[in-house]
């Protein structure tokens, strides 16, 4: 660190800057979520936690994490579809998995959704035509249905892309007896742009749930062919600085689902060393492939879990039986193939989870700890800067401006750290205020101690810090001890109880020891040697 | 303005009359916890199921009990919440996955007798019992591996009379806080644990505070007997002392009456703490440092008053 004054301030300043950026940062840059990120237990919602299902003991503990695994895989993948913002699904222990759902207090559709098991499908991706040529017929439907006015201004344009003369050309002969009327608006046809491979589109990132809503409409389902299905891939594609989803068009009828599964790995190719995933199919399983797949050669294979397709789909490169392997895309690294193996495995899950632990809140009871929260912290805050002032006076002042910059940082590194508030929490910030002002207390008595021993104040202050030293960092040190146990030993609010005492453990240290004594030596240049010293 | 500014009180001569005030507040503490069978634990430690029901009209918990009594769920415990028309409704079951039975029954009691539009469930918390099990552990494990480490630091820190009196003054703290939980009907949650590890944080650090100035005073004032030493640190800190768990106290009081009930029991619980440790820190920790000492000849001993004199401060 610094020595000099102006060092020392260019560091708190820093600091400041630092936290204030964390804070305000995101919402200088358009986002509207609160800076802070607020636990469950604050902004109402669900937490579950999911055990592998092993009644009899029967599953060795790499059996459970690989369940555990594969059911991450799976509920993650459902969960993104279920349109939670930021969903917290992640495997603890051996064999748990803990899904954070905020703002969702409808715990049977968040369960119902859970607890299903996945469902794997093989589809052939086709080349999309029988889609194309009804496009006119859905276009319409939409207007009909929503009305024109109902449609984004994006779509209302008449003018076509060249885009979409592409599908014109290569399908004129189909189309043109459903040739809408010249100024008909085409909304759907619009947002659905040429991704260059057959049965696969492109769908600007925004227009996503544009689209979604066409596809769901009555109307519209019931004149989608019913040989095709239309899916959403699970990745997205960048061209030119923007997001693409890619939607499928594939065969109804699946080549094989994943009841017929019995294992896939991730390994490497020995010859090659390129990625690629060995699968194993039932006997049962390998003749119907067979019989699916000699027709198919060539043709492209969409991996579906839920609904979804996983990501590129492959070619079929020869007649495949019991035992095939996936090929992944040239450049592929060995951990896509894993996911893609875990997909695999995924749709045959081996053992049920089952629900181990629930918790709820609404949003009412949260906003009441969150109004509360603010109440006993603005109360508690000023308590101690009255008491602050009125017993220590100027030293006081200097101090309630060190706990301005303490307050600065445990906020700016909640939010920083990304770091979540809950109620606990909020309490452990209030707690942190109160201890906070210790370690002011004891540099400031043994100030006063030196004072009273005779000493100038600029050699008081010095050795008033010096010899409080030892104190403030045993206290805070054994503190420390107990936040990270607490952190170990909790869950959710508890956790957020321990990482809002730790951040403010380290922050009042910073603020009592380095930044009130920069406030205090300043306030020393400034006044008259020979006053006395207002403590 | 400075308070007990040149306080000169002869606390360690108090220390007869404070060990029958902390026997007696440990026998209060471990008697209520025999008489209520042992401690309350909440779901999260037996498993079960939780509800906080608020109601929009004047509504006594008596009156859901009966409603609850007359239906036959006779293993749910009601109590009152917090503000008024909130209640806790605490059943044993886990009430989870398919069998919902229970839990459609409480709220076809509650409509029938209430009316649906009346109530609300803001808070529903169901743990298994497996996990109930676990985290009953879990907190046990938390506790004593705090202690064990705060004993290894203190140990590299101070000499090892002073880390075992820091230690029975935190365990005597810890039961007495117990005692009062069990007192108040408290029941062990999750948050109370944490509250219990807090206290033991705060009242380890208060404890540190006099015994820093207990190891700088041996050095500084080696013509005075070992009595006159901790008396003197302890009259040294009173400013601090009295200060810091003013305004912490202060801030938990804010935080009791304002807070909200999620918080309150938790609250109340470090309130207790901050207190006991307190007192503990001056009539429990440096009384037993003086009994250590002089059992372990310490005090007489000119060699292990150098030993201290060389700790490193």
């Amino acid at each position: 660190m610094f020595s000099g004054m102006s060092g020392r301030l260019i560091t708190i300043a820093a600091i400041c800057l630092v936290c204030l950026w964390a804070l305000l940062g995101p919402s200088l840059q358009g986002e509207e979520a609160s800076p802070l990120k607020l636990g469950l237990d604050l902004q109402g919602g669900t937490h579950l936690v999911l055990q592998v299902e092993d009644p009899e003991g029967a599953m060795s503990a790499e059996a459970r994490g690989d369940a555990a695994d594969r059911a991450r895989e799976i509920i993650g993948n459902r969960i993104d579809q279920f349109g939670v913002r930021e969903p917290t699904v992640q495997r603890v222990g051996i064999d748990r998995i803990i899904v954070e759902l905020a703002g969702i207090q409808d715990v049977g559709r968040a369960k119902a959704i859970i607890e299903q098991t996945a469902f794997l499908e093989f589809k052939i991706v086709t080349d999309g035509g029988t889609l194309l040529e009804r496009l006119p017929v859905l276009d319409s439907l939409i207007v009909v249905a929503l009305g024109p006015e109902e449609l984004p201004e994006e779509v209302r344009t008449e003018g076509a892309p060249s885009l979409e003369e592409l599908f014109q050309q290569r399908d004129s002969a189909e189309a043109e007896t459903t040739e809408p009327p010249q100024g008909e608006l085409r909304p759907l046809t619009l947002l659905l742009l040429d991704s260059g491979e057959p049965g696969v589109f492109l769908i600007e990132g925004p227009q996503v749930e544009l689209v979604e809503r066409y596809l769901e409409l009555p109307s519209v389902k019931a004149r989608i062919p019913n040989d095709i299905s239309i899916l959403w891939g699970t990745e997205t594609r960048a061209v030119a600085g923007k997001v693409y989803h890619p939607l499928y068009v594939t065969d109804a009828e699946p080549l094989i689902t994943g009841e017929y599964l019995v294992d896939a790995q991730a390994i490497r190719d020995p010859q090659f060393g390129s990625p690629i995933v060995p699968f194993q199919l039932t006997r049962q399983g390998g003749r119907i492939f067979e019989r699916g797949t000699s027709r198919h050669v060539g043709d492209r294979m969409a991996i579906i879990l839920d609904g979804r397709v996983q990501g590129n789909p492959p070619v079929i490169r020869d007649v495949l039986r019991d035992r095939a392997q996936i090929e992944l895309a040239t450049g592929a690294n060995l951990e896509e193939a894993q996911d893609l193996a875990l997909v695999l495995r995924a749709g045959a899950l081996p053992a049920p989870m089952e629900i181990i632990e629930e918790r709820t809140v609404g949003p009412s009871l949260g906003q009441d700890s969150i109004d509360q929260g603010k109440m006993a912290g603005i109360i508690g805050i000023v308590l101690v800067v009255v008491v602050m002032i009125a017993y220590y006076r100027t030293a006081g002042v200097l101090a309630v401006l060190g706990l301005l910059v303490y307050v600065l940082i445990i906020l700016g590194g909640l939010a920083g750290l990304q770091a979540t508030l809950t109620v606990p929490g909020i309490a452990g910030l209030i707690l942190s205020i109160g201890m906070a002002v210790d370690a002011n207390v004891l540099i400031f008595e043994r100030i006063r101690e030196e004072l009273a021993g005779g000493k100038t104040p600029r050699t008081a202050v010095d050795s008033g810090f010096q010899q409080a030293l030892s104190a403030i960092i045993d206290s805070n040190l054994t503190t420390l001890i107990t936040a990270i146990i607490l952190y170990q030993f909790g869950t959710g609010p508890v956790k957020g109880f321990a990482v809002t005492l730790s951040i403010g453990i380290v922050a009042s240290f910073f603020s009592a020891v380095f930044v009130v004594r920069t406030f205090m030596l300043i306030w020393l240049e400034r006044r008259s040697p020979t006053a006395e010293m207002s403590i | 303005m400075r308070l007990f500014a040149s306080a000169q009180y002869k606390f360690l001569e108090l220390r007869k009359t404070a060990y029958k005030v902390s026997v007696a507040l440990v026998s209060v503490g471990l008697l209520s916890v025999l008489v209520h069978g042992g401690l309350d634990y909440g779901v999260d430690f037996t498993g079960g199921t939780l509800f906080q029901v608020r109601f929009d009209e004047d509504v006594q918990a008596s009156d859901i009990r009966g409603a609850l009594g007359a239906a036959g769920i006779t293993t749910a415990q009601v109590q009152d919440f917090g503000a008024r028309g909130e209640f806790l409704i605490r059943m044993a079951e886990f009430i989870e996955g398919d069998d919902r039975t229970l839990e459609a029954r409480l709220d076809q009691e509650l409509d029938s007798t209430f009316g649906a539009e009346s109530y609300t469930v803001v808070r529903r918390e169901a743990v298994g019992p497996k996990v109930g099990g676990e985290l009953r552990r879990r907190a046990v494990g938390a506790v004593l591996i705090s202690f064990m480490l705060t004993l290894i630091y203190l140990g590299f820190r101070f000499e090892w009379r002073f880390g075992l009196a820091a230690i029975i003054a935190t365990i005597h703290d810890v039961i007495i806080v117990f005692g009062v939980i069990s007192l108040l009907n408290i029941e062990i949650s999750l948050p109370t644990v944490a509250a219990i590890l807090t206290i033991i944080g705060y009242s380890l650090n208060d404890t540190i505070v006099i015994f820093d100035r207990i190891r700088e005073n041996l050095k500084k004032y080696r013509r005075l007997k070992y009595i006159e030493i901790l008396d003197r640190s302890i009259n040294e800190t009173l400013p601090r002392t009295v200060m810091t768990s003013g305004t912490t106290l202060a801030v938990l009081i804010a935080l009791a009456v304002f807070g909200g009930a999620v918080i309150r029991e938790f609250t109340i619980v470090l309130i207790v703490g901050v207190i006991v440790g307190t007192y503990s820190s001056i009539f429990v920790a440096s009384p037993v440092l003086l009994e250590v000492e002089r059992r372990s000849g310490g005090v007489r001993s000119k060699s292990d008053r150098r030993k201290v004199a060389t700790t490193p401060s």
